[in-house]
């Protein structure tokens, strides 16, 4: 990396060698770790290797493209070149969610879980022939920029920087609780512990540099995670098929694992209310939901503001395109594996968990035992002897494994995969070092654009218009500071389930961008009063059915007219209103997920996850009516529109340097 | 900020814009059908096994079969909207 001046057509000539080496560097290294462990250096040095080593590149990496200049700081210079742009994104895409969760949800729900494959990919479509290469042009250093610009001012921007905060804000928090579940399983701190030293990896990457450190770190921390996750999987589909391409080859294992179902069911190891086959679909979310939840994720994608900023770093809107192609490209080759993950896990644990005598079952399961994520007959799954005492306990129990004795934590199917395909532990510290290079990564993101937005929109644009270069980029980083914390601190309170808190963040992002960005560009008619109700009605809309949904769910059923949804297996309501709203508790605020009411009541069935969906067609109507009843626009801003629309020319706003 | 270079949308723009909101409608439609359209059918879809790869199809269409699509969606957008803007005289210069 350069410094923060010269050098700078070399520096991106010189990207590909650089990266090469960097990968070739960290190849060597894993096969120096994997000798250190044939000389027996024990596991626990080598998990600290693996992650010390990694954070240390992002932390040079960061300390060496610092920089003091506002359009480095917020948009790389804009001289990102569009292969690399990509990657960048796909790490800033990819979360812990994607590479620890998302295979262990393709496990759980079968085709259903598809429904987060879909969404999280068919998304950038809409980026690319939609917005970004429009606000590419436009020249906005942030999403609000492009929302104040077009309009008409503060008012837009406050209500474009809310969104962005909270929708942000959410999703950052998901990503730190990652942080901390992966440093606390393999390195063995504590959670809260973890979480914070998660943070400062965090910000070495960030808070100097920027948007330019955050865009040279992405890079590596792309290489390293797609590394450690395609890794076990190559190995165990060679050892299982002989080919190394796990995406082609577990067809097959989906075909056993619906044989062996039908095979449990005869024998008596499942029962058909438990058992919920793989390829079977809708039996985990309603049609409604289904879709629901990919429509939300797309669209999510499309109005996620640090996704659409990572467009305003490329050199020209040609190049904004291409990046595009090439970050749904680098994100496919995680997610088009993902179900083979799953795939491969579910035929382990049918076959050689499952059916098997208490006494015979594989001894990968014990690890992940210990430390409670795997149980068998109710308790931890720690030894032999305690579950042939667990299940001894159970009526009837004939000492052979029963599918509804098991119980496993999503979180377990990629990271236990080295140990199922019998790999050294070098592989298990490569997958934890990709999982925290997804988890940073996305945080750093994340960080960077709630700071920005905080910097650039609020203080240098509504505070204080003529204060200098330094101070508001010190601002920028006493800000991300204060960010990061509460984000850690939220975190470390355990608010819940990541993969909703994710959804949720995309439901708002959806509700509260979308209609806006859409119609500012391909609507010149869109008025200012137009988007800004349009905004407040769509994104207050998602924003209620949200909380009183999770929070307030008694109220909801009370004065709202919201039903409880349905079981998608039966038909049936999951609660019983009349006698949940008979219940003492029923009336509580601020309830717990543990609530019997929380998140599973709404309108229409709707899953609170896919809110978005609701708000957004608000907010389109809104916009809309609202519009043609005003003005038109200027003819001096719809000639601004179409410059928008045009590559060629300078950017619509320019910055003073 | 730079000044707009004409007040008015010249007849080239116009025709630009309307070649490229036609483009828009074209992939807004695969993306449609292969984000959508496609998984609706995927009971009657899952019948059918993929030969050799023993997938069922429905389900391959979604864990592989759309995303592939999208992939090519992009690179393909990509080229024609930058032909477009080439036809036009409103593309970048390299």
């Amino acid at each position: 990396m350069t410094t923060a001046t010269g050098g700078s057509s070399d520096f991106i000539k010189n990207l590909g060698k650089m990266y090469a080496t960097y990968t070739g560097t960290f190849l060597g290294f894993i096969i120096l770790l994997a000798i250190l462990e044939q000389v027996g250096v024990p596991n626990k040095i080598l998990g600290y290797l693996f992650v010390g080593f990694t954070i240390a590149v992002y932390a040079i990496i960061g300390v060496m493209s610092r920089t003091a200049e506002v359009s480095e700081y917020y948009v790389a210079g804009r001289r990102v070149p569009a292969l690399y742009n990509g990657m960048a994104t796909g790490a800033d895409w990819m979360s812990a969610a994607s590479f620890v969760g998302m295979a262990g949800t393709l496990f759980l729900l079968g085709y259903d879980g598809l429904a987060w494959v879909l969404g999280w990919t068919g998304g950038f479509v809409l980026v690319s022939i939609l917005i970004g290469p429009y606000l590419r042009k436009f020249g906005a250093y942030t999403v609000p920029d492009f929302m104040a610009f077009r309009f008409g001012g503060n008012t837009a921007r406050m209500v474009a920087v809310i969104v962005l905060v909270c929708c942000s804000f959410t999703y950052v928090t998901a990503q730190i609780f990652g942080t901390g579940i992966i440093a606390s399983r393999f390195l063995g701190m504590q959670f809260e512990v973890a979480v914070f030293a998660g943070l400062a990896g965090i910000l070495l990457c960030s808070m100097l540099g920027g948007m330019r450190a955050v865009t040279w770190t992405q890079i590596a921390q792309y290489i390293v995670l797609i590394i450690a996750y395609l890794t076990p999987i190559i190995i165990l589909s060679t050892k299982k098929y002989g080919i190394p391409i796990p995406e082609l080859t577990y067809g097959n294992a989906i075909a056993d694992i619906t044989a062996r179902e039908q095979q449990m069911l005869a024998t008596g190891l499942a029962t058909a209310a438990g058992l919920k086959p793989h390829i079977q679909p809708f039996i985990n979310y309603t049609p409604l939901n289904f879709f629901g939840i990919v429509i939300c994720m797309m669209i999510g994608t499309a109005s996620l503001p640090h996704i659409l900023m990572r467009y305003f770093t490329t050199p020209t809107v040609r190049e904004a395109r291409q990046s595009v192609a090439w970050s749904l490209l680098f994100i496919f080759l995680l997610y088009f594996s993902a179900p083979a993950y799953a795939a491969f896990s579910k035929l382990e644990v049918y076959t050689n968990i499952i059916g098997r005598d208490l006494t015979e079952v594989r001894p990968w399961m014990f690890t992940w035992g210990e430390l409670g994520l795997i149980q068998i007959c109710g308790k931890n799954a720690a030894s032999i002897d305690a579950i042939v005492a667990a299940c001894k306990a159970i009526a009837g129990h004939t000492g052979v494994v029963r599918l509804q004795d098991f119980v496993i934590n999503t979180d377990v199917i990629v990271l236990s995969t080295p140990e199922i395909a019998g790999l050294p532990y070098v592989i298990s510290g490569l997958v934890a070092a990709g999982g925290l290079a997804a988890a940073l990564s996305t945080a750093d993101g994340l960080l960077l654009a709630i700071a920005n937005a905080l910097s650039h929109d609020i203080y240098y644009k509504m505070v204080d218009p003529s204060a200098p270069t330094v101070r508001r980029l010190l601002v920028a980083r006493v800000l991300l500071l204060i960010v990061a914390v509460a984000a850690a601190y939220t975190a470390s309170t355990r608010p819940g389930d990541i993969l909703a808190m994710v959804g949720w963040a995309f439901s708002l992002a959806m509700a509260g961008n979308f209609p806006a960005l859409i119609m500012g560009v391909w609507w010149k008619r869109t008025t200012a009063v137009g988007a800004v109700s349009g905004m407040i009605a769509g994104f207050g809309l998602c924003v209620f059915y949200l909380v009183v949904t999770r929070y307030f769910p008694g109220a909801g059923v009370a004065y709202f007219g919201m039903s409880s949804l349905t079981n998608p297996a039966t038909g049936l309501p999951l609660v019983d209103l009349a006698k949940a709203m008979a219940a003492p508790n029923a009336m509580d605020s601020w309830v717990l997920v543990s609530h019997p009411l929380a998140s599973k009541v709404g309108w229409f069935g709707l899953n609170n996850i896919a809110a978005g969906l609701l708000g957004m067609p608000v907010g389109f109507l809104v916009i809309y009516v609202v519009s043609l009843m005003g003005k038109e626009p200027s003819k001096e801003m719809q000639a601004y529109v179409d410059e928008i629309r045009k590559p060629r020319g300078r950017t619509v706003l320019e910055e003073k340097a | 900020m730079s000044s707009p270079t004409n007040s008015t949308t010249s007849d080239n723009d116009k025709a630009h814009w309307d070649k490229t909101t036609r483009l828009m409608y074209m992939h807004l439609g695969a993306w449609f059908f292969f984000g959508y359209v496609v998984h609706f059918f995927v009971v009657p879809l899952n019948k059918i096994t993929i030969p050799i790869l023993n997938f069922p199809l429905g389900f391959y269409m979604a864990a592989q079969g759309s995303l592939i699509a999208f992939v090519v969606i992009l690179f393909l957008f990509a080229k024609q909207q930058d032909a477009i803007d080439r036809e036009f005289g409103v593309a970048e210069d390299e």
